[in-house]
């Protein structure tokens, strides 16, 4: 058995690491978002006035709904595409599995930021979607709303995140042990009888991973929204990331990053109570 | 297990339920199953018996439906099985590790089959009741699966394949993952289960043993073809192959020249009704005894051979005994003294089974 010492020893990293670059910086957080700014210098004076503004000020809820919309959009057809995706991999693909696997996975490889310029030039005005648009004169003139929208926001996470869905749904198709689904069909449930009443059930552990990933990433997103958002497609990020550089107000900013981490620890918290209900180890 | 009528039999004991009819398949270069015939009839006990790797999952597997034959034709009753999906065929499987659904507990993994084909509500609750009594898991039904023992899973598996009323119960080594008293045990209730419900058995094993004490036949499969297809009795006395009596039982094979109705096997001789030419007769070790303990009959073979060893097994002992020619015998029985040297050994010539190659 290890020694005292050496259990000691081999745990002072990850310890001093959590502590240094995680718990530190929140608690340096949670204490700016009590403080204030008065001409343009932090006061120290404990007080709920940035939660009051978060409370009153209409302009926050809204960036708030909006990337809660966003990020549940982002969610909902990562999950609509990569459950069928992994499905037809793990269930139908026979021997081109591992190829198709591979195929599925390049992406990641791939820059965040690269795969965000390339949407800039799919859906700008002289992009390649107005381009073909025009050349098969579905359109006359570009068409300027692809690009600086929720709608470009959406699409661009979509497909950045759609692998990160795919992944963990995969994992638990896979785990899946194939008696059971032949169990079903001989017991006389039709294929697709045979999806929801086994198949899906088996898999929620994974889909709720994927779900949960997608969402959480979507929600503390900031790039996309930069590259191909626009105005009108702001994220809390962005705002928090703007209070802390341009508009000086490091406080109000914390603020929105405390409940911002709240809401999405209660988001882990609950999805993991619903893994521990759906897993059948 | 309690007597619950469970099951009317629709087609009279004794008639053919199933016919398999020159079945091939094959997986890529593989030829798994070779044009196999099989037929089986209504309310019997079929095993089929071989080592791994013989074809007899793959020929079950191609009756449940989960695998498409290559050639030849699967009949239930009158009508081509082989074309329907599974889950329209009226065969139930017990699957060698049970396959019983996690996430379900035990009286909804029994209610499995039932809600899948829209059985009434009133119905299901009644048949699964009594299937849970059948097996003697009542107590359980709302147990998870994981939380049984393997015995228990098994007797959930069981009553989840037969809840159905199928025609014909697919068994594939359901025993395999039990331990050896527990296996015994099954083995029993099995049996007098298979008496009670009258249900078609078709169970797959690779344990002759078992395969003698559960069967009313057994289809010995060897290679994708059917080496024999007998009752345990049947096989074991009379086994048509040398394969068939060294698979099922310990046997003798001794090589003999036929000539004028005399079997030659250079160390002793017997009378044999065979044509002309080289012969190879099954002599089981049972069959052979010391020669003064044996009846004075007129057709007794007579030898000597020296013991090479004894081997004491409680109520037998198995003597290797190495005749005069070189040849080793071997030759149970029954406990006695310790033996050694040279003795007067006999069987009768009728126990000499003439088998081909």
């Amino acid at each position: 058995m290890y020694t005292r010492t050496y259990k000691l020893v081999v745990s002072i990293p990850p310890i001093l690491w959590v502590a240094l670059f995680l718990l530190f910086p929140y608690a340096l957080m949670l204490v700016h978002s009590f403080w204030s700014v008065r001409d343009g210098a932090i006061f120290h004076n404990w007080n709920l006035g940035n939660y009051r503004t978060l409370v009153h000020n209409p302009l926050y809820w809204q960036v708030l709904l909006r990337t809660a919309r966003i990020a549940a959009s982002v969610t909902c057809l990562s999950v609509l595409l990569g459950y069928p995706l992994a499905y037809f991999l793990s269930i139908h693909a026979g021997p081109r599995k591992e190829l198709l696997y591979q195929l599925v996975i390049v992406p990641l490889w791939v820059s965040y930021l690269v795969r965000g310029y390339a949407w800039k030039t799919i859906l700008g005005s002289d992009g390649v979607l107005n381009g073909f648009l025009q050349y098969v004169h579905v359109t006359r003139e570009p068409v300027s709303a692809f690009l600086y929208s929720p709608f470009a926001v959406i699409l661009m996470l979509t497909h950045i995140y759609t692998p990160f869905v795919f992944l963990p749904i995969y994992a638990s198709l896979e785990h899946i042990p194939r008696p059971l689904i032949e169990a079903s069909q001989d017991l006389g449930a039709s294929p697709r009888a045979t999806f929801f009443r086994v198949i899906l059930p088996l898999s929620l552990p994974g889909l709720l991973a994927g779900a949960t990933f997608a969402f959480v990433l979507s929600l503390g997103d900031f790039l996309a929204p930069l590259l191909v958002g626009g105005p009108s497609a702001t994220m809390i990020a962005n705002l928090i990331q703007s209070l802390f550089g341009a508009a000086y107000d490091w406080p109000l900013g914390a603020a929105i990053s405390v409940v911002i981490l709240v809401f999405t620890l209660a988001i882990l918290a609950f999805a993991q109570r619903l893994e521990a209900r759906w897993s059948f180890e | 297990m309690t007597s619950v009528a469970l099951i009317a039999p629709s087609v009279a004991p004794g008639d053919t339920l199933v016919e398999i009819r020159a079945v091939s398949k094959r997986f890529g270069p593989r030829e798994v199953l070779k044009a196999l015939s099989l037929e089986i009839a209504a309310g019997e006990f079929l095993t089929l018996l071989g080592e791994s790797g013989s074809g007899k999952t793959t020929l079950l597997r191609l009756i449940a439906g989960f695998e498409q034959l290559t050639a030849g034709e699967i009949w239930m009753r009158g009508s081509r099985l082989d074309a329907l999906p599974p889950y329209r065929r009226r065969v139930n499987t017990v699957f060698q590790q049970y396959a019983l659904f996690p996430h379900l507990n035990v009286s909804d993994n029994v209610a499995y089959g039932l809600r899948a084909t829209a059985t009434a509500k009133s119905e299901i609750a009644a048949r699964v009741k009594d299937a849970l009594e059948m097996v003697r898991m009542q107590e359980f039904a709302t147990a998870k699966p994981t939380k049984l023992s393997g015995g228990q899973q098994q007797r959930v598996a069981l009553a989840r394949a037969l809840v159905n009323r199928p025609e014909l119960l697919l068994l594939d080594e359901p025993l395999s993952a039990l331990d050896a008293n527990l296996r015994k045990q099954m083995q029993s209730e099995l049996k007098s289960l298979q008496r009670e419900v009258g249900v078609t058995f078709l169970f797959v094993t690779h344990d002759q043993d078992e395969a003698m004490a559960l069967s009313d036949r057994i289809a010995l499969v060897r290679n994708g073809t059917l080496e024999q297809i007998a009752s345990p009795r049947e096989i074991y006395a009379r086994p048509a192959t040398a394969y068939t009596a060294q698979f099922i039982g310990q046997t003798n094979l001794l090589r003999a020249i036929i000539r004028e109705g005399v079997a030659d096997c250079g160390a002793f001789h017997f009378a044999s009704a065979l044509p002309q030419g080289s012969a190879l007769f099954s002599v089981r070790p049972e069959a052979i005894g010391l020669a003064n303990h044996a009846p004075s009959l007129s057709n007794l073979v007579r030898f000597s051979a020296t013991i090479r060893q004894q081997i004491y097994s409680g109520a037998t002992e198995l003597l290797e005994l190495q005749l005069a020619t070189g040849a080793t015998l071997r030759a149970r029985i029954p406990s006695g003294a310790m033996l050694s040297g040279s003795h007067e050994f006999a069987f009768a010539a009728s126990d000499a089974m003439p088998v081909r190659e």
